[in-house]
Protein backbone atom coordinates (compact mmCIF):
# COMPACT_ATOMS: atom_id res chain seq x y z
CA UNK A 1 0.00 0.00 0.00
CA UNK A 2 1.39 3.35 -1.00
CA UNK A 3 0.80 5.92 1.73
CA UNK A 4 1.34 9.63 2.14
CA UNK A 5 4.92 9.04 3.39
CA UNK A 6 6.00 7.65 0.03
CA UNK A 7 4.80 10.75 -1.75
CA UNK A 8 6.53 13.01 0.73
CA UNK A 9 9.78 11.09 0.37
CA UNK A 10 9.65 11.26 -3.42
CA UNK A 11 8.96 14.96 -3.33
CA UNK A 12 11.74 15.55 -0.79
CA UNK A 13 14.18 13.68 -3.04
CA UNK A 14 13.09 15.73 -6.07
CA UNK A 15 13.43 18.93 -4.11
CA UNK A 16 16.95 18.10 -2.95
CA UNK A 17 17.92 17.08 -6.48
CA UNK A 18 16.64 20.41 -7.74
CA UNK A 19 18.56 22.43 -5.17
CA UNK A 20 21.73 20.41 -5.79
CA UNK A 21 21.21 20.85 -9.52
CA UNK A 22 21.42 24.61 -9.06
CA UNK A 23 24.47 24.61 -6.84
CA UNK A 24 26.56 21.73 -8.19
CA UNK A 25 25.98 22.35 -11.87
CA UNK A 26 28.93 24.23 -13.39
CA UNK A 27 28.09 23.80 -17.04
CA UNK A 28 24.93 25.20 -18.45
CA UNK A 29 22.26 27.65 -17.37
CA UNK A 30 19.53 25.64 -19.12
CA UNK A 31 20.24 22.89 -16.58
CA UNK A 32 19.58 25.42 -13.81
CA UNK A 33 16.19 26.24 -15.35
CA UNK A 34 15.41 22.53 -15.39
CA UNK A 35 16.43 22.25 -11.75
CA UNK A 36 14.04 25.08 -10.88
CA UNK A 37 11.23 23.23 -12.63
CA UNK A 38 12.15 20.12 -10.65
CA UNK A 39 11.77 22.05 -7.38
CA UNK A 40 8.35 23.33 -8.41
CA UNK A 41 7.24 19.83 -9.42
CA UNK A 42 8.35 18.51 -6.04
CA UNK A 43 6.13 21.14 -4.47
CA UNK A 44 3.23 20.09 -6.68
CA UNK A 45 3.59 16.42 -5.73
CA UNK A 46 3.52 17.46 -2.10
CA UNK A 47 0.45 19.63 -2.56
CA UNK A 48 -1.55 17.08 -4.50
CA UNK A 49 -0.59 14.22 -2.19
CA UNK A 50 -1.58 16.21 0.88
CA UNK A 51 -4.76 17.30 -0.83
CA UNK A 52 -5.77 13.70 -1.54
CA UNK A 53 -4.74 12.61 1.92
CA UNK A 54 -6.69 15.38 3.65
CA UNK A 55 -9.71 15.18 1.35
CA UNK A 56 -9.36 18.91 0.86
CA UNK A 57 -9.41 20.61 -2.54
CA UNK A 58 -7.27 23.62 -1.60
CA UNK A 59 -4.03 21.77 -2.30
CA UNK A 60 -5.05 20.97 -5.86
CA UNK A 61 -6.13 24.56 -6.50
CA UNK A 62 -2.76 25.68 -5.15
CA UNK A 63 -1.02 23.20 -7.46
CA UNK A 64 -2.84 24.68 -10.48
CA UNK A 65 -1.67 28.15 -9.48
CA UNK A 66 1.89 26.90 -9.09
CA UNK A 67 1.79 25.29 -12.54
CA UNK A 68 0.51 28.50 -14.14
CA UNK A 69 3.03 30.73 -12.46
CA UNK A 70 5.84 28.27 -13.23
CA UNK A 71 5.01 28.57 -16.93
CA UNK A 72 5.23 32.37 -16.74
CA UNK A 73 8.43 32.14 -14.77
CA UNK A 74 10.04 29.82 -17.32
CA UNK A 75 9.05 32.19 -20.14
CA UNK A 76 10.68 35.15 -18.42
CA UNK A 77 13.74 33.10 -17.49
CA UNK A 78 14.28 31.97 -21.07
CA UNK A 79 13.77 35.53 -22.35
CA UNK A 80 16.45 36.82 -20.00
CA UNK A 81 18.69 33.93 -21.02
CA UNK A 82 18.27 34.89 -24.68
CA UNK A 83 19.30 38.52 -24.13
CA UNK A 84 22.21 37.32 -22.03
CA UNK A 85 23.34 34.99 -24.78
CA UNK A 86 23.05 37.82 -27.33
CA UNK A 87 25.39 39.96 -25.24
CA UNK A 88 27.94 37.36 -24.23
CA UNK A 89 27.69 34.56 -26.77
CA UNK A 90 27.80 31.92 -24.03
CA UNK A 91 25.52 30.42 -21.41
CA UNK A 92 28.14 28.50 -19.45
CA UNK A 93 27.71 29.01 -15.71
CA UNK A 94 31.38 29.74 -15.12
CA UNK A 95 31.27 32.64 -17.56
CA UNK A 96 28.62 34.52 -15.59
CA UNK A 97 31.24 36.53 -13.77
CA UNK A 98 31.19 40.12 -14.98
CA UNK A 99 29.79 41.32 -11.64
CA UNK A 100 32.30 40.70 -8.87
CA UNK A 101 33.22 42.81 -5.89
CA UNK B 1 -19.15 38.85 2.89
CA UNK B 2 -20.77 40.19 -0.23
CA UNK B 3 -19.03 40.81 -3.49
CA UNK B 4 -19.34 44.59 -3.48
CA UNK B 5 -17.48 44.87 -0.19
CA UNK B 6 -14.72 42.63 -1.50
CA UNK B 7 -14.34 44.77 -4.60
CA UNK B 8 -14.36 47.93 -2.51
CA UNK B 9 -11.64 46.67 -0.19
CA UNK B 10 -9.42 45.57 -3.06
CA UNK B 11 -10.12 48.82 -4.92
CA UNK B 12 -6.50 49.96 -4.97
CA UNK B 13 -5.24 46.75 -6.56
CA UNK B 14 -8.10 46.56 -9.03
CA UNK B 15 -7.59 50.18 -10.07
CA UNK B 16 -3.87 49.64 -10.52
CA UNK B 17 -4.36 46.40 -12.49
CA UNK B 18 -6.83 48.04 -14.86
CA UNK B 19 -4.61 51.08 -15.36
CA UNK B 20 -1.66 48.77 -15.99
CA UNK B 21 -3.55 46.85 -18.66
CA UNK B 22 -4.93 50.00 -20.32
CA UNK B 23 -1.51 51.65 -20.30
CA UNK B 24 -0.05 48.51 -21.87
CA UNK B 25 -2.49 48.91 -24.75
CA UNK B 26 -1.76 52.62 -24.99
CA UNK B 27 1.95 51.93 -25.22
CA UNK B 28 1.42 49.14 -27.75
CA UNK B 29 -0.49 51.50 -30.04
CA UNK B 30 1.33 54.72 -29.29
CA UNK B 31 4.89 53.45 -29.58
CA UNK B 32 7.78 55.59 -28.40
CA UNK B 33 5.79 58.85 -28.53
CA UNK B 34 3.63 58.06 -25.51
CA UNK B 35 6.38 56.94 -23.13
CA UNK B 36 6.30 60.14 -21.14
CA UNK B 37 2.49 60.17 -21.02
CA UNK B 38 2.43 56.57 -19.80
CA UNK B 39 4.92 57.43 -17.05
CA UNK B 40 2.79 60.34 -15.87
CA UNK B 41 -0.42 58.31 -15.99
CA UNK B 42 1.21 55.45 -14.08
CA UNK B 43 2.33 57.87 -11.38
CA UNK B 44 -1.19 59.34 -11.28
CA UNK B 45 -2.71 55.86 -10.92
CA UNK B 46 -0.34 55.08 -8.06
CA UNK B 47 -1.16 58.39 -6.43
CA UNK B 48 -4.87 57.63 -6.70
CA UNK B 49 -4.30 54.19 -5.19
CA UNK B 50 -2.34 55.77 -2.33
CA UNK B 51 -5.19 58.24 -1.64
CA UNK B 52 -7.75 55.44 -1.70
CA UNK B 53 -5.65 53.32 0.65
CA UNK B 54 -5.21 56.31 2.95
CA UNK B 55 -8.99 56.59 3.01
CA UNK B 56 -9.25 52.91 4.02
CA UNK B 57 -6.57 53.48 6.64
CA UNK B 58 -8.58 56.16 8.39
CA UNK B 59 -11.94 54.46 7.88
CA UNK B 60 -11.33 50.89 9.02
CA UNK B 61 -11.07 50.83 12.76
CA UNK B 62 -11.90 47.17 13.29
CA UNK B 63 -9.28 45.17 11.40
CA UNK B 64 -11.39 42.08 10.89
CA UNK B 65 -13.98 44.15 9.04
CA UNK B 66 -11.55 44.30 6.15
CA UNK B 67 -11.61 40.66 5.03
CA UNK B 68 -12.36 40.20 1.34
CA UNK B 69 -13.02 37.23 -0.95
CA UNK B 70 -13.81 34.75 1.79
CA UNK B 71 -10.74 35.44 3.89
CA UNK B 72 -8.12 35.37 1.15
CA UNK B 73 -7.32 39.04 1.50
CA UNK B 74 -7.36 41.51 4.34
CA UNK B 75 -7.38 45.28 4.22
CA UNK B 76 -6.30 46.40 7.68
CA UNK B 77 -4.24 49.26 9.03
CA UNK B 78 -1.07 47.21 8.69
CA UNK B 79 -1.53 46.51 5.01
CA UNK B 80 -2.73 50.06 4.29
CA UNK B 81 0.35 51.52 5.96
CA UNK B 82 2.70 49.27 3.99
CA UNK B 83 0.81 49.90 0.75
CA UNK B 84 0.93 53.68 1.05
CA UNK B 85 4.67 53.44 1.66
CA UNK B 86 5.06 51.15 -1.37
CA UNK B 87 3.00 53.38 -3.67
CA UNK B 88 4.86 56.53 -2.63
CA UNK B 89 8.22 54.77 -3.11
CA UNK B 90 7.21 53.64 -6.60
CA UNK B 91 6.04 57.17 -7.48
CA UNK B 92 9.44 58.47 -6.36
CA UNK B 93 11.10 55.82 -8.55
CA UNK B 94 9.01 57.00 -11.50
CA UNK B 95 10.00 60.60 -10.86
CA UNK B 96 13.75 60.00 -10.76
CA UNK B 97 13.89 57.64 -13.72
CA UNK B 98 13.09 59.18 -17.14
CA UNK B 99 16.21 61.27 -17.65
CA UNK B 100 18.56 58.43 -16.78
CA UNK B 101 16.86 55.88 -19.00
CA UNK B 102 16.54 58.38 -21.85
CA UNK B 103 20.27 59.14 -21.61
CA UNK B 104 20.96 55.43 -22.00
CA UNK B 105 18.49 55.03 -24.83
CA UNK B 106 16.27 52.58 -22.96
CA UNK B 107 13.37 54.81 -21.95
CA UNK B 108 10.45 52.64 -23.03
CA UNK B 109 6.88 52.70 -21.81
CA UNK B 110 7.18 49.14 -20.48
CA UNK B 111 9.21 50.54 -17.62
CA UNK B 112 6.38 52.39 -15.79
CA UNK B 113 4.00 49.54 -16.59
CA UNK B 114 6.30 46.95 -15.03
CA UNK B 115 6.60 49.14 -11.95
CA UNK B 116 2.82 49.37 -11.84
CA UNK B 117 2.37 45.59 -11.98
CA UNK B 118 5.13 45.22 -9.42
CA UNK B 119 3.16 47.56 -7.15
CA UNK B 120 0.01 45.47 -7.62
CA UNK B 121 1.92 42.32 -6.69
CA UNK B 122 3.44 43.97 -3.65
CA UNK B 123 0.12 45.25 -2.36
CA UNK B 124 -1.38 41.78 -2.79
CA UNK B 125 1.52 40.43 -0.76
CA UNK B 126 1.03 42.75 2.18
CA UNK B 127 -2.72 42.11 2.22
CA UNK B 128 -2.50 38.33 1.89
CA UNK B 129 -3.92 36.29 4.74
CA UNK B 130 -3.77 33.06 2.79
CA UNK B 131 -0.72 31.25 1.44
CA UNK B 132 -2.12 31.18 -2.11
CA UNK B 133 -2.71 34.95 -2.24
CA UNK B 134 0.72 35.45 -0.79
CA UNK B 135 2.33 33.30 -3.47
CA UNK B 136 0.52 34.98 -6.36
CA UNK B 137 1.38 38.47 -5.12
CA UNK B 138 4.99 37.52 -4.51
CA UNK B 139 5.39 36.07 -7.98
CA UNK B 140 3.71 39.04 -9.66
CA UNK B 141 6.16 41.42 -8.05
CA UNK B 142 9.16 39.11 -8.53
CA UNK B 143 8.48 38.50 -12.21
CA UNK B 144 8.27 42.26 -12.83
CA UNK B 145 11.52 42.68 -10.92
CA UNK B 146 13.40 40.11 -13.00
CA UNK B 147 12.47 41.93 -16.18
CA UNK B 148 13.33 45.31 -14.66
CA UNK B 149 16.78 44.09 -13.58
CA UNK B 150 17.65 43.23 -17.17
CA UNK B 151 15.88 46.27 -18.59
CA UNK B 152 19.02 47.62 -20.27
CA UNK B 153 19.01 44.60 -22.49
CA UNK B 154 22.01 45.55 -24.62
CA UNK B 155 24.16 45.98 -21.55
CA UNK B 156 26.12 42.90 -20.46
CA UNK B 157 26.01 43.79 -16.79
CA UNK B 158 22.28 44.44 -16.74
CA UNK B 159 21.43 41.17 -18.46
CA UNK B 160 23.76 39.30 -16.12
CA UNK B 161 22.10 40.97 -13.13
CA UNK B 162 18.71 39.91 -14.48
CA UNK B 163 19.90 36.35 -14.96
CA UNK B 164 21.34 36.08 -11.46
CA UNK B 165 18.30 37.69 -9.91
CA UNK B 166 16.02 35.35 -11.82
CA UNK B 167 17.85 32.16 -10.86
CA UNK B 168 18.22 32.98 -7.18
CA UNK B 169 14.74 34.50 -6.99
CA UNK B 170 13.19 31.40 -8.55
CA UNK B 171 15.15 29.21 -6.14
CA UNK B 172 13.86 31.34 -3.25
CA UNK B 173 10.28 31.00 -4.51
CA UNK B 174 10.78 27.24 -4.77
CA UNK B 175 12.05 27.00 -1.20
CA UNK B 176 9.21 29.21 0.02
CA UNK B 177 6.65 27.09 -1.83
CA UNK B 178 8.06 23.86 -0.47
CA UNK B 179 7.67 25.29 3.02
CA UNK B 180 4.11 26.34 2.22
CA UNK B 181 3.26 22.87 0.96
CA UNK B 182 4.53 21.35 4.22
CA UNK B 183 2.56 23.84 6.28
CA UNK B 184 -0.53 23.08 4.24
CA UNK B 185 -0.03 19.36 4.70
CA UNK B 186 0.33 19.55 8.46
CA UNK B 187 -2.28 22.23 9.10
CA UNK B 188 -4.76 21.08 6.46
CA UNK B 189 -5.44 24.64 5.37
CA UNK B 190 -3.77 27.64 3.76
CA UNK B 191 -5.66 30.27 5.73
CA UNK B 192 -3.57 32.09 8.34
CA UNK B 193 -6.18 32.11 11.10
CA UNK B 194 -6.99 28.43 10.52
CA UNK B 195 -3.28 27.52 10.51
CA UNK B 196 -2.98 29.22 13.88
CA UNK B 197 -5.91 27.18 15.22
CA UNK B 198 -4.50 23.96 13.78
CA UNK B 199 -1.20 24.39 15.60
CA UNK B 200 -2.67 25.60 18.85
CA UNK B 201 -1.81 22.42 20.74
CA UNK B 202 1.76 22.17 19.47
CA UNK B 203 3.69 22.02 16.26
CA UNK B 204 4.93 18.87 14.49
CA UNK B 205 8.45 18.49 13.13
CA UNK B 206 7.22 18.57 9.55
CA UNK B 207 5.45 21.87 10.05
CA UNK B 208 8.55 23.19 11.79
CA UNK B 209 10.49 22.38 8.63
CA UNK B 210 7.80 24.26 6.75
CA UNK B 211 8.35 27.37 8.88
CA UNK B 212 12.10 27.17 8.38
CA UNK B 213 11.71 26.86 4.59
CA UNK B 214 9.24 29.75 4.45
CA UNK B 215 11.54 31.95 6.52
CA UNK B 216 14.50 31.01 4.32
CA UNK B 217 12.58 31.87 1.17
CA UNK B 218 11.51 35.22 2.57
CA UNK B 219 15.06 35.92 3.81
CA UNK B 220 16.12 35.63 0.17
CA UNK B 221 13.56 38.23 -0.83
CA UNK B 222 14.60 40.73 1.83
CA UNK B 223 18.29 39.92 1.25
CA UNK B 224 19.05 38.89 4.81
CA UNK B 225 22.27 36.98 5.52
CA UNK B 226 22.88 34.03 4.78
CA UNK B 227 20.74 34.53 1.67
CA UNK B 228 22.22 37.84 0.56
CA UNK B 229 24.78 36.75 -2.07
CA UNK B 230 22.73 38.00 -5.00
CA UNK B 231 22.23 41.51 -3.65
CA UNK B 232 25.55 43.24 -4.44
CA UNK B 233 25.71 41.73 -7.94
CA UNK B 234 22.13 42.56 -8.85
CA UNK B 235 22.28 46.05 -7.36
CA UNK B 236 25.48 46.80 -9.24
CA UNK B 237 24.39 45.38 -12.57
CA UNK B 238 20.82 46.68 -12.78
CA UNK B 239 20.26 50.22 -14.09
CA UNK B 240 20.52 52.64 -11.15
CA UNK B 241 16.83 53.69 -11.03
CA UNK B 242 15.88 50.01 -10.96
CA UNK B 243 18.33 49.47 -8.12
CA UNK B 244 16.67 52.32 -6.24
CA UNK B 245 13.36 50.54 -6.75
CA UNK B 246 14.73 47.15 -5.58
CA UNK B 247 16.15 48.68 -2.44
CA UNK B 248 12.90 50.40 -1.49
CA UNK B 249 9.42 49.10 -2.35
CA UNK B 250 9.96 45.31 -2.67
CA UNK B 251 11.87 45.34 0.58
CA UNK B 252 8.93 46.97 2.36
CA UNK B 253 6.57 44.36 0.94
CA UNK B 254 8.80 41.40 1.78
CA UNK B 255 9.43 42.60 5.32
CA UNK B 256 5.69 43.15 5.74
CA UNK B 257 4.78 39.60 4.70
CA UNK B 258 7.54 38.25 6.89
CA UNK B 259 5.98 40.13 9.82
CA UNK B 260 2.49 38.95 9.01
CA UNK B 261 3.46 35.32 8.57
CA UNK B 262 5.57 35.25 11.72
CA UNK B 263 3.05 37.08 13.87
CA UNK B 264 -0.31 35.78 12.63
CA UNK B 265 -0.24 32.02 11.90
CA UNK B 266 2.81 31.33 14.06
CA UNK B 267 2.25 33.84 16.84
CA UNK B 268 1.87 31.01 19.36
CA UNK B 269 5.21 29.48 18.39
CA UNK B 270 7.56 32.41 18.69
CA UNK B 271 10.28 30.20 20.14
CA UNK B 272 10.35 28.04 17.04
CA UNK B 273 11.30 30.94 14.75
CA UNK B 274 12.92 33.51 17.01
CA UNK B 275 16.42 31.94 16.90
CA UNK B 276 16.40 32.02 13.12
CA UNK B 277 15.39 35.68 13.04
CA UNK B 278 17.96 36.63 15.68
CA UNK B 279 20.69 34.87 13.74
CA UNK B 280 19.66 36.47 10.45
CA UNK B 281 19.48 39.90 12.10
CA UNK B 282 22.94 39.74 13.66
CA UNK B 283 24.55 38.13 10.64
CA UNK B 284 23.01 40.76 8.33
CA UNK B 285 24.22 43.62 10.47
CA UNK B 286 27.76 42.26 10.68
CA UNK B 287 28.09 41.09 7.08
CA UNK B 288 26.46 44.29 5.81
CA UNK B 289 28.95 46.37 7.78
CA UNK B 290 32.10 44.34 7.04
CA UNK B 291 31.26 43.57 3.42
CA UNK B 292 30.95 47.23 2.52
CA UNK B 293 34.36 48.24 3.84
CA UNK B 294 36.47 47.06 0.93
CA UNK B 295 34.03 48.15 -1.78
CA UNK B 296 34.95 50.75 -4.35
CA UNK B 297 31.69 50.62 -6.29
CA UNK B 298 29.10 52.95 -4.77
CA UNK B 299 26.16 50.78 -5.81
CA UNK B 300 27.70 47.69 -4.19
CA UNK B 301 28.31 49.75 -1.11
CA UNK B 302 24.67 50.81 -0.95
CA UNK B 303 23.70 47.16 -1.49
CA UNK B 304 25.67 46.16 1.61
CA UNK B 305 24.15 49.12 3.40
CA UNK B 306 20.67 47.77 2.62
CA UNK B 307 21.69 44.32 3.94
CA UNK B 308 22.89 46.04 7.09
CA UNK B 309 19.59 47.91 7.47
CA UNK B 310 17.55 44.74 6.99
CA UNK B 311 19.43 43.35 9.98
CA UNK B 312 18.25 46.23 12.14
CA UNK B 313 14.68 45.78 10.92
CA UNK B 314 14.81 42.08 11.82
CA UNK B 315 15.78 42.96 15.40
CA UNK B 316 12.28 44.43 15.68
CA UNK B 317 10.79 41.15 14.45
CA UNK B 318 12.84 39.11 16.92
CA UNK B 319 11.06 40.90 19.77
CA UNK B 320 7.67 39.56 18.54
CA UNK B 321 5.96 42.37 20.45
CA UNK B 322 3.64 45.12 19.34
CA UNK B 323 6.26 47.70 20.21
CA UNK B 324 8.83 45.87 18.08
CA UNK B 325 6.43 45.70 15.15
CA UNK B 326 5.62 49.38 15.29
CA UNK B 327 9.37 50.09 15.52
CA UNK B 328 9.84 48.06 12.32
CA UNK B 329 7.21 50.12 10.53
CA UNK B 330 8.90 53.35 11.60
CA UNK B 331 12.27 51.99 10.55
CA UNK B 332 10.91 50.98 7.15
CA UNK B 333 9.58 54.48 6.45
CA UNK B 334 12.84 56.15 7.37
CA UNK B 335 14.90 53.50 5.57
CA UNK B 336 12.93 53.97 2.34
CA UNK B 337 13.43 57.74 2.49
CA UNK B 338 17.17 57.40 3.10
CA UNK B 339 17.66 54.78 0.39
CA UNK B 340 15.68 56.61 -2.27
CA UNK B 341 17.54 59.81 -1.38
CA UNK B 342 20.98 58.23 -1.71
CA UNK B 343 20.20 56.51 -4.99
CA UNK B 344 18.70 59.71 -6.38
CA UNK B 345 21.90 61.55 -5.52
CA UNK B 346 23.88 58.83 -7.32
CA UNK B 347 21.59 59.17 -10.34
CA UNK B 348 22.14 62.91 -10.52
CA UNK B 349 25.91 62.52 -10.70
CA UNK B 350 27.19 62.01 -14.20
CA UNK B 351 30.29 63.13 -16.02
CA UNK B 352 29.77 65.58 -18.86
CA UNK B 353 30.19 62.80 -21.42
CA UNK B 354 27.23 60.99 -19.81
CA UNK B 355 29.24 58.38 -17.90
CA UNK B 356 27.57 57.75 -14.51
CA UNK B 357 29.59 58.12 -11.33
CA UNK B 358 30.17 54.68 -9.91
CA UNK B 359 33.26 54.67 -7.71
CA UNK B 360 34.71 56.68 -4.87
CA UNK B 361 37.27 58.35 -7.11
CA UNK B 362 34.38 59.79 -9.16
CA UNK B 363 32.85 61.60 -6.22
CA UNK B 364 36.14 62.96 -4.85
CA UNK B 365 35.82 66.62 -3.95
CA UNK B 366 32.15 66.72 -4.83
CA UNK B 367 31.55 69.43 -2.24
CA UNK B 368 33.31 71.99 -4.40
CA UNK B 369 31.77 70.81 -7.67
CA UNK B 370 28.15 70.10 -6.72
CA UNK B 371 27.71 71.48 -3.19
CA UNK B 372 23.93 70.98 -2.99
CA UNK B 373 24.09 67.28 -3.83
CA UNK B 374 27.13 66.81 -1.60
CA UNK B 375 25.37 68.35 1.40
CA UNK B 376 22.25 66.25 0.81
CA UNK B 377 24.44 63.12 0.60
CA UNK B 378 26.16 64.20 3.80
CA UNK B 379 22.80 64.34 5.58
CA UNK B 380 21.75 60.98 4.13
CA UNK B 381 25.00 59.22 4.99
CA UNK B 382 25.09 60.56 8.55
CA UNK B 383 21.47 59.52 8.85
CA UNK B 384 22.18 55.99 7.55
CA UNK B 385 25.02 55.77 10.07
CA UNK B 386 22.51 56.69 12.78
CA UNK B 387 24.18 59.84 14.04
CA UNK B 388 21.87 61.59 16.53
CA UNK B 389 20.39 64.83 15.30
CA UNK B 390 19.34 63.11 12.08
CA UNK B 391 16.23 61.02 11.56
CA UNK B 392 18.10 57.75 10.93
CA UNK B 393 19.06 57.81 14.58
CA UNK B 394 15.39 57.72 15.58
CA UNK B 395 14.81 54.63 13.43
CA UNK B 396 17.61 52.74 15.17
CA UNK B 397 16.55 54.12 18.55
CA UNK B 398 12.98 52.77 18.38
CA UNK B 399 14.17 49.34 17.23
CA UNK B 400 16.72 49.05 20.02
CA UNK B 401 14.25 50.36 22.57
CA UNK B 402 11.81 47.62 21.57
CA UNK B 403 14.58 45.01 21.81
CA UNK B 404 15.60 46.17 25.29
CA UNK B 405 12.00 46.16 26.49
CA UNK B 406 11.56 42.62 25.19
CA UNK B 407 14.63 41.57 27.24
CA UNK B 408 16.79 41.00 24.18
CA UNK B 409 19.55 43.12 25.68
CA UNK B 410 22.43 41.06 24.26
CA UNK B 411 20.95 41.35 20.78
CA UNK B 412 20.57 45.13 21.13
CA UNK B 413 24.11 45.51 22.48
CA UNK B 414 25.69 43.54 19.64
CA UNK B 415 23.56 45.45 17.13
CA UNK B 416 24.69 48.82 18.47
CA UNK B 417 28.33 47.70 18.49
CA UNK B 418 28.07 46.52 14.88
CA UNK B 419 26.39 49.73 13.77
CA UNK B 420 29.59 51.52 14.74
CA UNK B 421 31.47 49.39 12.19
CA UNK B 422 28.92 50.43 9.60
CA UNK B 423 29.56 54.08 10.39
CA UNK B 424 33.04 53.64 8.90
CA UNK B 425 31.97 53.52 5.28
CA UNK B 426 29.26 56.11 5.61
CA UNK B 427 31.89 58.47 6.99
CA UNK B 428 34.25 57.47 4.17
CA UNK B 429 31.62 58.76 1.74
CA UNK B 430 31.63 62.12 3.50
CA UNK B 431 35.42 62.21 3.77
CA UNK B 432 35.88 61.54 0.06
CA UNK B 433 33.31 64.16 -0.94
CA UNK B 434 34.51 66.91 1.33
CA UNK B 435 38.25 66.44 1.83
CA UNK B 436 39.63 64.81 -1.31
CA UNK B 437 40.95 66.64 -4.38
CA UNK B 438 38.38 67.19 -7.09
CA UNK B 439 39.02 65.84 -10.58
CA UNK B 440 37.05 65.34 -13.78
CA UNK B 441 33.87 66.99 -14.94
CA UNK B 442 30.29 66.76 -13.74
CA UNK B 443 27.04 67.65 -15.48
CA UNK B 444 25.62 71.06 -14.66
CA UNK B 445 21.90 70.40 -14.51
CA UNK B 446 19.65 67.65 -13.27
CA UNK B 447 15.95 67.14 -13.97
CA UNK B 448 13.41 68.64 -11.61
CA UNK B 449 11.95 65.28 -10.58
CA UNK B 450 15.27 64.11 -9.17
CA UNK B 451 15.75 67.40 -7.31
CA UNK B 452 12.31 67.10 -5.73
CA UNK B 453 12.97 63.57 -4.45
CA UNK B 454 16.48 64.41 -3.23
CA UNK B 455 15.43 67.58 -1.41
CA UNK B 456 12.38 65.93 0.16
CA UNK B 457 14.57 63.05 1.36
CA UNK B 458 17.12 65.55 2.67
CA UNK B 459 14.45 67.49 4.58
CA UNK B 460 12.90 64.34 6.07
CA UNK B 461 16.19 62.92 7.34
CA UNK B 462 17.33 66.30 8.66
CA UNK B 463 16.33 67.17 12.25
CA UNK B 464 13.18 68.72 10.73
CA UNK B 465 11.98 65.13 10.28
CA UNK B 466 11.29 64.91 13.99
CA UNK B 467 8.20 67.06 13.40
CA UNK B 468 6.78 63.98 11.64
CA UNK B 469 7.37 61.90 14.72
CA UNK B 470 3.94 62.24 16.27
CA UNK B 471 2.17 61.19 13.08
CA UNK B 472 4.63 58.43 12.27
CA UNK B 473 4.37 56.98 15.77
CA UNK B 474 0.58 57.06 15.73
CA UNK B 475 0.37 55.44 12.30
CA UNK B 476 2.92 52.73 12.94
CA UNK B 477 1.37 51.79 16.27
CA UNK B 478 -2.04 51.61 14.57
CA UNK B 479 -0.53 49.34 11.95
CA UNK B 480 1.17 47.16 14.55
CA UNK B 481 -2.00 47.00 16.64
CA UNK B 482 -4.00 45.60 13.75
CA UNK B 483 -1.43 42.83 13.34
CA UNK B 484 -1.89 41.86 16.98
CA UNK B 485 -5.65 42.04 16.87
CA UNK B 486 -6.87 38.57 17.78
CA UNK B 487 -9.61 37.31 15.52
Amino acid sequence: MIGIEHYIVVSAILFVLGVLGIFLNRKNIIVILMAIELILLAVNINLVAFSAFLNDLTGQVFAMFVLTVAAGEAAIGLAILVIYFRNRGTIAVDDVDRLKG
Amino acid sequence: MDYATSLYLTGAEIGLSISGLVLLLVSAWGGARVTRLVTILAAAALFGAAIFTGHLFTELSVPAAGDAFGGLYRADDFSSFAKILIYLAVIACLMITPKYLAANGIYRSEYPILLLFGAVGMSMMVSAVDLITLYIGLELSSLSSYVLASFARDDVRSSEAGLKYFILGALASGILLYGMSLIYGFAGTTDYAAIRLAFIGGIETGALFGIVFVLAGLAFKIAAVPFHMWTPDVYEGAPTPVTAFFASAPKVAAVAILMRIALEPFADHVDSWRQIVVFAALASIVVGALGAIGQDSLKRLLAYSSINNVGFILIGLATATQLGTSAMMTYLVIYVVMTLGSFTALLMLRAEDGRPFETFSDIAGLATRKPAIAWCLLLLMFSLAGIPPLFGFWAKFVVFRAAVEADLIALAAIGIAASVIGAFYYLKFVKVMFFDEAEGSVVKTSPIGQWIVLILAGIIVSPLGYFLNGLLDAWSSDAAASLFYLV
